[in-house]
């Protein structure tokens, strides 16, 4: 079927796509399938659903999420531009309709019900705001006449400012980081890092003063004695319990008292039942997928697909490794899901939909191609 | 440049300022972006890296026994060892009880389990049942430790949504006749007073985390305990408390040789299977958690201080004529013989002026040194988690050394003085008591020499005369060979000592020639009595009492009455000068 003697759509997919990284992928997508049957029968049994539910509603979301992972990687680079730009709309007007109409959960909106399906919108802008910031800094470093620079400020203002009136802080602090580290690749010069993480410090050093969750956090950080701090001592214990090699399947007890033990707290969940030497092996994947998909953006000559592979690869990683370091109790207390891992309808499809575009971006495209979309870097000719 | 930038347009050229300063003028901004991508590389690296680090760190401090605060009351609330009395009568137990609990969610009708339940168990609280079971909860308890019967009834109504979980119920068959040495555990079956409390810190918990102490495992703890003895001290306690009309009344018999506790009563008592009357303070354990002054009994001390410095013998003379005037201050006997009396005398007539005397001729410092040597200064801790500091004044002037030397003006824990007593006539050596038992090696092992043995005889027969014809002649059992020392010591009330209330004590050992056990008799507050001729001194109560306690705990003891044996001058004396 799969033959290359012929140009069909299906086989030119298949010999240019990253395989390797679409199986990193699936089998990150199949662990996190795995690891809900250990993490969530016990919160589905805390608050009176059937125990499997979230099991199944977790494989439910796998189906979608991999057509979503698979059409995607399909999309020529225009078409993933047209894609980020309309569905960045799409979750903006979704944000704004939460805030409007979203039922507040936790002293936050974050969830609105769109026919009987609830979502949470500004995870689908993650991954399309983070595209269209890469496309306007490419935009920014080829066409110098366009004011790209300015246009990706304005886009994380809004973006950042309905966030925070969500609020989701969370998700604000990884929006930032990513934009962030896209405009340091775009090429800021040295000094104005310097300044912006000054303010960066300022800012947390605000926040420490004036929001008292924050410092409680913080606090609690330094010095466990000093408030409760019960979720990240559960974790902690729990990879004591576990050891190298787990307690076994349905063997773990700590997840019974973690609260959140399906979603922000799965990695500690995992390493009670299967061991540090899965923890391990769940830590290689995403490194893996990560620094794979940085050497892409590092090896490409297309500018967009540079800096948008590198913050989709950056997106994904920061994600996974804040939530990592949270459980293992290297950072404060911030809840954030596990990619592909965590349990979370919106947030699995929103990453397929971020990874689909980085296996697009990282395709093999003869360097003629490059050229002729239009999309490469050219020097400026003489006037 | 492109077309667009070199325009004449201001715009531009503004544009192109911000360019510069943000990025850097002429930058080889792909080839940056490049490099840049490069150090994301070396950090995402670095990131993983640290939590690879971190998670083999974990990897390797593995299963810390210590790191499982949620778990360990679990474990503990199973099962505890049985606690036996020296001779292997147990004195509290494990029994298996089942407790019920309700899972609401699966409960069907909830209405229709609420009212059979009630009906089962006519003593629940309907409205608080129905609440329990109308929480949104997985799992509430009903009832804890329900009898057999009614598991069985209640099994038999057939409801879904509810069940039995085995538990252990720690029983005390002799109920309140060992309460304040045992002490009591809680509902979850953990150790919150006595000698419960002192197991749970000993390791029971640890081994329950460990795994170790399932049911059988469990060896029993035996204790120095009687409870023959101890019901036998008890009983006479009781009736001595009924019949002077005392607030409350205190008894020990201690191994002299071994230190050990053979039985130990304040009453009034609580059972342990109620302890909720534990919490009433009148009913705490007077010898270890209350602190007295012990009145004459201390005079012991002081003769055997003075005895042992070699510097006074039985025959030494002192000053008893009139009232010992120190500053404001005026000692007086209760019997004055206005002359110098012996040494002998002293502890005799219980002299408080005589053994001011003799302890001012040891001097404030010697003084103090002794009773610190003989443990009187510092908390005395025994396997008892409770236990109290002695009252001891701050400045010790000479005044304190005139009013401790018989007995006023330090309190002690009642146990704390008999430990003392112990070391002055069982040849001279101090042991921490104990209530657990203990072989006489054992104790030797533990043991440090405070008096010579010499004193110790002394003082053996100093107390043997009392019984023949000083203060305790009441006690004087015969077969037994009875020594001791009274006590009768005002009580402060409002800063000044009261004639009228007194705490009362007497110090008995058995057979005082070659002490075996040590029995201490209190009596707080007796009254007089027509029999007693108004009195209210020891003599007339703690000491009868004691005689009867005697009378009844020396055959269980094992102690071989003698009769016609000769008074304590030939008997004691001699045979100690002999042995010299």
């Amino acid at each position: 079927m799969i033959a290359r003697d012929k140009r069909t759509p299906l086989n030119e997919w298949w010999w240019t796509i990253d395989r390797i990284l679409l199986v990193a992928l699936v089998g990150l997508m199949l662990a996190g399938f795995i690891l809900s049957l250990a993490a969530s029968p016990p919160v589905a049994a805390r608050i009176g659903l059937d125990p499997f539910h979230f099991f199944h509603r977790h494989g439910l979301f796998l189906i979608p999420a991999f057509i979503v992972l698979v059409g995607t990687s399909f999309l020529s680079p225009r078409a993933i531009r047209r894609s980020a730009l309309i569905v960045f709309a799409v979750s903006l007007v979704l944000i704004v309709a939460t805030i409007l109409f979203g039922a507040e959960v936790k002293g936050a909106k974050r969830w609105i019900t769109i026919i009987g399906v609830s979502i949470q919108p500004s995870e689908f802008a993650k991954p399309a705001f983070v595209v269209l910031a890469a496309w306007l800094f490419a935009e920014s470093a080829r066409r110098p006449e366009m004011p790209a620079t300015s246009m990706a400020l304005s886009l994380l203002i809004v973006l950042v400012t309905l966030l925070v009136m969500e609020p989701d802080f969370g998700q604000t602090l990884l929006i930032l980081a990513v934009w962030g580290a896209l405009f340091y690749i775009a090429g800021i010069r040295f000094i104005w890092v310097l300044a912006l993480t000054g303010m960066g410090a300022v800012g947390t050093y605000g926040a420490y003063t004036m929001v008292p969750h924050v410092a409680g956090r913080i606090k609690r950080f330094m010095d466990p004695a000093s408030g409760d701090t019960f979720q990240v001592d559960t974790a902690i214990e729990s990879f004591a319990r576990g050891g190298w090699l787990g307690q076994g399947p349905g063997e773990g007890t700590v997840k019974r008292i973690l609260p959140d033990s399906h979603t922000d707290f799965v990695f500690a969940v995992a390493a009670e039942e299967f061991g540090i030497v899965l923890c391990m092996v769940l830590v290689a994947l995403f490194a893996y997928i990560v620094l794979r998909a940085l050497m892409h953006a590092h090896r490409t000559e297309d500018l967009f697909a540079r800096f948008a592979s590198a913050g989709l690869a950056i997106l994904f990683g920061t994600q996974a490794a804040i939530n990592m370091a949270v459980n293992l109790h290297l950072i404060p207390a911030k809840g954030m899901t596990l990619p592909f891992i965590s349990y979370g309808g919106s947030s699995m499809i929103s990453l397929a939909y971020g990874m689909g575009m980085l296996l697009a971006l990282t395709r093999l495209r003869p360097s003629i191609e490059v050229e002729s979309s239009g999309d490469s870097y050219a020097a400026p000719s003489p006037a | 440049m492109s077309t667009a930038a070199s325009g004449p347009s201001v715009q531009p050229l503004r544009r192109r300022l911000i360019r510069s300063l943000l990025y850097g003028r002429d930058t080889d901004r792909p080839a940056k972006a490049r490099a840049r991508i490069g150090l994301a590389v070396m950090a995402f690296g670095i990131i993983f890296g640290v939590i690879a680090v971190r998670l083999v760190m974990f990897g390797m401090t593995g299963d810390r026994p210590g790191a499982k605060p949620a778990t360990v009351q679990d474990a503990v609330a199973t099962a505890r060892p049985d606690i036996v009395d020296r001779n292997g009568e147990i004195l509290a137990t494990d029994v298996k009880t089942a407790s019920l609990f309700g899972e609401p969610r699966r409960i069907v009708d909830k209405d229709e389990a609420v009212e059979l339940l009630t009906a089962a168990l006519p003593d629940l609280d309907v409205n608080e049942v129905r609440e329990r079971l109308r929480a949104r909860k997985g799992f509430v308890w009903l009832k804890r430790e329900i009898t057999a019967q009614q598991q069985q009834s209640i099994h038999r109504l057939g409801l879904p949504g509810l069940g039995f979980l085995r538990e252990n119920k720690r029983v005390y068959p002799n109920g309140p006749e060992v309460s304040h040495l045992i002490g009591h555990v809680n509902i979850d079956n953990q150790g919150i007073a006595g000698i419960e409390k002192w197991l749970d810190g000993n390791g029971l918990a640890d081994l329950h985390r460990a795994g170790f102490a399932s049911d059988r495992l469990q060896k029993p703890v035996e204790l120095a305990l009687d409870v023959r003895v101890q019901h036998a001290l008890r009983d006479e306690l009781i009736k001595a408390q009924t019949k002077f009309k005392a607030k409350a009344a205190a008894g020990l018999v201690s191994d002299v040789r071994t230190g050990e506790i053979v039985a130990m009563v304040s009453v009034p008592d609580y059972d342990p299977n109620n302890p909720r009357e534990a919490n009433d303070p009148t009913r705490i354990n007077r010898l270890t958690t209350g602190v007295y002054e012990m009145g004459s009994t201390f005079k012991a001390l002081t003769l055997a201080m003075a005895l042992d410095s070699g510097k006074a013998n039985l025959n030494t003379l002192f000053d008893a004529r009139g009232s010992l005037r120190y500053g404001r201050h005026q000692i007086h006997d209760t019997h004055p013989l206005g002359r110098s009396i012996t040494l002998a005398e002293v502890f005799t007539f219980s002299s408080n002026i005589g053994a001011a005397r003799v302890a001012l001729s040891q001097g404030v410092e010697a003084h103090k040194a002794f009773l610190k040597k003989l443990g009187q200064l510092d908390r005395l801790r025994t396997e008892l988690p409770e236990s109290a500091e002695p009252i001891v004044p701050k400045r010790w002037g000479e005044l304190n050394t005139v009013t401790i030397a018989f007995g006023h003006g330090l309190s002690v824990a009642p146990l704390q003085a008999v430990m003392g007593i112990n070391a002055l006539v069982n040849g001279g050596y101090l042991i921490p008591p104990t209530f657990l038992k203990r072989t006489e090696k054992d104790a030797m092992a533990l043991a440090t020499r405070v008096v010579k043995t010499d004193t110790s005889d002394k003082m053996r027969y100093l107390m043997r005369i009392n019984a023949e014809k000083g203060t305790a002649r009441l006690a004087d059992v015969p077969g037994y060979y009875v020594g001791g020392k009274t006590g009768t010591s005002e009580k402060v009330v409002n800063g000044r000592y009261v004639k009228k209330q007194v705490l009362n004590s007497f110090t008995a050992i058995l057979p005082a020639d070659n002490p075996r056990y040590q029995v201490l008799v209190m009596l707080d507050e007796p009254q007089s009595l027509p029999e007693t001729h108004g009195f209210i001194t020891s003599g007339w109560n703690a000491v009868p009492a004691g005689g009867k306690v005697i009378a009844r705990i020396a055959p269980l003891l094992g102690i071989e009455p003698r009769f016609d044996l000769p008074p304590a001058e030939r008997l004691i004396l001699a045979t100690s000068r002999e042995s010299r």
